[in-house]
């Protein structure tokens, strides 16, 4: 299964679903990350690590690590 | 009436309360916590009360600012919500909206920044959206005060309006069970919507169950409706809300929100290009941080500094106010506090404010035009490592200038325990008034030899960091999972109103606390140092060694032995840098029979030379740079943290440390030297057999569930 720290930059995929309960899951939905969301990667950080992903039509930061609880297709 | 403006962070909510109150209004701290908290009167208005919430995604309980302005609103229950949202940013905005409308409260949605609306060619129908949503909606923009008027009166309409506010439905199958939960939980309901306690006992929402207390039967009855819709659809409750509330609110924002150029780059996209770009970005932030510093603390910043410092306080004030009081004939003592204790203790502090105001102006307008999102994102990687966020990095190099402003700069870090811990290491850098001590050091010991001072960097830097990885594995530090989940808001240039407004709150606050805090340590530190026992009686005294802070001094000296400097003299000077650590270097030349030294002590440096060994004389640098700040840095940890306990822990942290270190540097280093091998040898080592423990040992596993933020 992709998840979402896998994506490349300037690839476009679709929300599957995300793993986890409680604080990190609930954070991750409020800002839009919510089931068949398209999301955009845009960039990595300079030193690799935050993602900058465009979805709902604004640009979004969260770290690799959270990425991960995200599966994408 | 009482109206509450609520809204996304950059929505543009401060330029809207600000637009409505003018300069009616207060700022303070939420109760226990260092949330902003923003209170005015409405223009023209003044029975009007307008509460300005801290910027939210949503309601939910696992922020400070989301508990904040959830309890406000439902227990202060304000007359009417204005929810302000970002035109430019519907979908997400309108989220939080379907969770206001909830509360049962009255509401009106501004759709801000619809000037930046029209000039990208986008249509948004104030109109369409009204009617799906069922509230009044105006159209406006804060920035350029278009159509408050409007707001204002539509605002103060439906203040009066005591009807049932619309909410939106979820799916069927959701829909049932909050249902059912409503007829279990609805008596409950005192004054608070049936519909949202429902919706927030659906959620399984902690903060919830916990204020209303269900008995063991009804308990299960709600876990039972809550059980089959999740079976049902395959996911669990909470997930179920947020999913239909984006697809809403995704419908709402699509039928009222046309966008001319879909795919076309946004100016913030090109400006991204640059300036997080991934050879550019380092390069770009260094130069910007170096403008910062430069003009902040090292021209115009110092340059006013030091003319507060030396000529209005020293030359103009403090022999003003001595001849004056000496003019109506003013008791001796009473002077010297005045003028010694209060104009110098106190004028020492506010002889940085010119500086902060400087510097603060910058980290407004950095902060307001969207780069501040940038640095963190830059530079989140680097500083995770260590337990601190991208966002630290300003702290600490204004830390280099004074700790101060540092710690005060600290504020931009939104999550609380990053921040604790910016503050709490910050002060290891060392700051501009402990130059002196680095020049004294190596001026007697090393010959002047050019490693000294920045061995001092190094080890303050060194300090930072091994103080963010043993205390990130700590307790207290440890066992927040919050994520790192920042929005990078569209770049805006900032008005200059609202920089100089933040310029100004921030400036203020500090010098209200030097009236306060350091006020009254200035008087201490005096007294102590100018009254003494001279033949059996209480009397002021001349010279400084005769004085109670000398017999304090020699009293607490042992506690110096093992590192090197267990004697009264240094042990005063040590004291007297809590007041300002520019007095450190004045002290020691005092009570060596100085009247007066340079800057650097040169005049000391052969007695010093004499008295101690290279290895005690780095041992007492490392202790005066890591150890407790002056009393001004001191008091703006407090301010900072908003907590006498964590106060003392940092405060108690830094001394520890501090003493660590210098023991360790003391006793391996004169075992190394000398061979001289004792008790406190072998303590040295477990020290640092300790200290490496704490660095190295695992970190304890981070939990997806983790504990929930208490308020």
């Amino acid at each position: 299964m992709e998840t979402l720290d896998k994506v490349k930059a300037g690839q476009s995929v679709t929300v599957r679903k995300i793993r986890g309960t409680g604080p990190v899951k609930k954070r991750l939905m409020d800002m839009g990350i919510t089931q068949g969301t398209e999301i955009t990667v845009v960039k990595l950080a300079p030193l690799g690590d935050p993602i900058e992903m465009k979805l709902r039509g604004y640009d979004l930061s969260i770290r690799k690590a959270d990425a991960e609880l995200v599966e994408v297709e | 009436m009482k109206i509450a403006i609520a809204g996304n962070p950059n929505s543009g909510k401060t330029t809207l309360f600000n637009a409505l109150t003018g300069l009616n209004q207060f700022v303070g701290n939420w109760p226990g916590v260092t949330v902003e908290k923003k209170e005015g009167k409405l223009k023209k208005k003044k029975n009007v009360h307008i509460m300005d919430l801290p910027g939210i995604y949503s309601l939910s309980p696992y922020s400070l600012e989301e508990i904040i302005a959830r309890d406000y609103l439902v227990n202060e229950r304000p007359d009417v919500i204005i929810n302000i949202i970002d035109g430019t940013n519907l979908e997400r905005s309108l989220y939080l909206t379907t969770q206001l409308a909830e509360l049962g409260i009255p509401m009106v949605i501004a759709v801000n920044m619809m000037d930046s609306v029209d000039k990208a060619g986008d249509k948004l129908d104030t109109k369409k959206l009204s009617e799906q949503l069922g509230y009044p909606v105006v159209g406006i923009s804060a920035l350029k005060k278009r159509n408050i008027q409007q707001l204002i009166k539509e605002t103060l309409k439906a203040g009066e309006d005591k009807g049932s506010v619309p909410v939106m439905k979820f799916n069927s199958v959701a829909e049932e069970a909050i249902t059912g939960i409503k007829e279990i939980v609805g008596s409950k309901a005192d004054g608070i919507n049936d519909r949202w306690l429902a919706v927030k006992f659906f959620e399984r929402d902690e903060k919830v169950s916990d204020t209303y207390k269900l008995n063991k039967s009804e308990a299960e009855a709600v876990e039972k409706y809550i059980k089959k819709c999740e079976e049902k659809l395959d996911d669990t409750s909470e997930s179920i809300i947020a999913n239909e509330r984006y697809k809403y609110a995704a419908k709402v924002a699509s039928s009222s929100f046309v966008k001319k150029d879909k795919g076309a780059l946004t100016v913030t996209d090109k400006i991204d290009k640059v300036v997080t770009n991934r050879f550019l970005a380092l390069p770009i932030f260094v130069v910007v941080m170096f403008i910062v510093y430069f003009v902040s603390v090292t021209t115009v910043g110092a340059i006013v500094t030091d003319w507060t410092n030396e000529v209005l306080f020293a030359e103009l004030i403090a022999p003003g106010v001595e001849d004056w009081l000496v003019s109506i004939n003013t008791a001796d003592w009473l002077t010297g506090l005045i003028v010694d204790g209060i104009i110098g203790g106190v004028g020492a502090v506010l002889g940085f404010v010119p500086q902060m105001f400087v510097l603060f102006l910058f980290l407004a307008f950095l902060e307001a035009c969207g780069y501040m999102a940038r640095i963190a994102f830059i530079l989140d990687r680097l500083f995770r490592k260590f337990g601190l966020s991208g966002k630290s990095f300003i702290p600490m190099l204004i830390g280099t200038g004074c700790s101060v402003p540092g710690i005060m700069a600290s504020r931009t870090i939104e999550n609380e325990r990053d921040r604790k811990m910016t503050i709490i290491t910050s002060i290891f850098m060392p700051c501009g008034a402990k130059l002196p001590i680095i020049a004294l050091i190596a001026g007697a010991l090393f010959n002047e030899a050019w490693w000294v001072a920045p061995s001092a960097y190094f080890m303050g830097i060194a300090a930072v960091i091994i103080s963010g990885i043993i205390l990130k594995k700590t307790k207290p530090f440890a066992g927040d999972p919050s994520p790192f989940v920042m929005e990078l808001p569209a770049y805006r240039w900032p008005t200059v109103g609202n920089v100089l407004k933040s310029m100004w709150e921030r400036g203020w606050s500090f010098i209200k606390k030097a009236g306060t805090v350091v006020l009254l340590s200035s008087i201490f530190i005096w007294f102590t140092s100018s009254f003494g026992i001279i033949e059996g009686k209480f009397t002021m005294v001349e010279d400084l060694s005769d004085g109670f802070l000398s017999k304090i001094g020699t009293a607490l000296a042992w506690i110096f032995k093992p590192l090197g400097f267990g004697e009264w003299r240094l042990t005063v000077a040590t004291i007297m840098g809590l007041v300002a650590k520019e007095n450190v270097v004045s002290t020691i030349g005092i009570l060596y029979g100085f009247a007066e030294v340079s800057e650097s002590g040169e005049e000391i440096w052969e007695l010093l030379a004499a008295s101690y060994t290279q290895i005690a004389a780095y041992s007492y640098l490392a202790f005066n740079l890591l150890c407790a700040p002056c009393f001004a840095a001191i008091g703006a940890t407090k301010r900072e943290m908003n907590s006498g306990k964590w106060t003392w822990f940092a405060v108690g942290y830094q001394t520890v440390f501090a003493y660590a270190v210098a023991l360790i540097i003391y006793q391996i280093g004169t075992l190394i030297s000398t061979g001289a091998f004792g008790l406190w040898t072998v303590i040295a080592f477990i020290v640092l057999g300790l200290m490496l423990y704490l660095l190295f040992r695992p970190q304890p596993k981070r939990s997806l569930t983790g504990e929930r933020i208490t308020a």
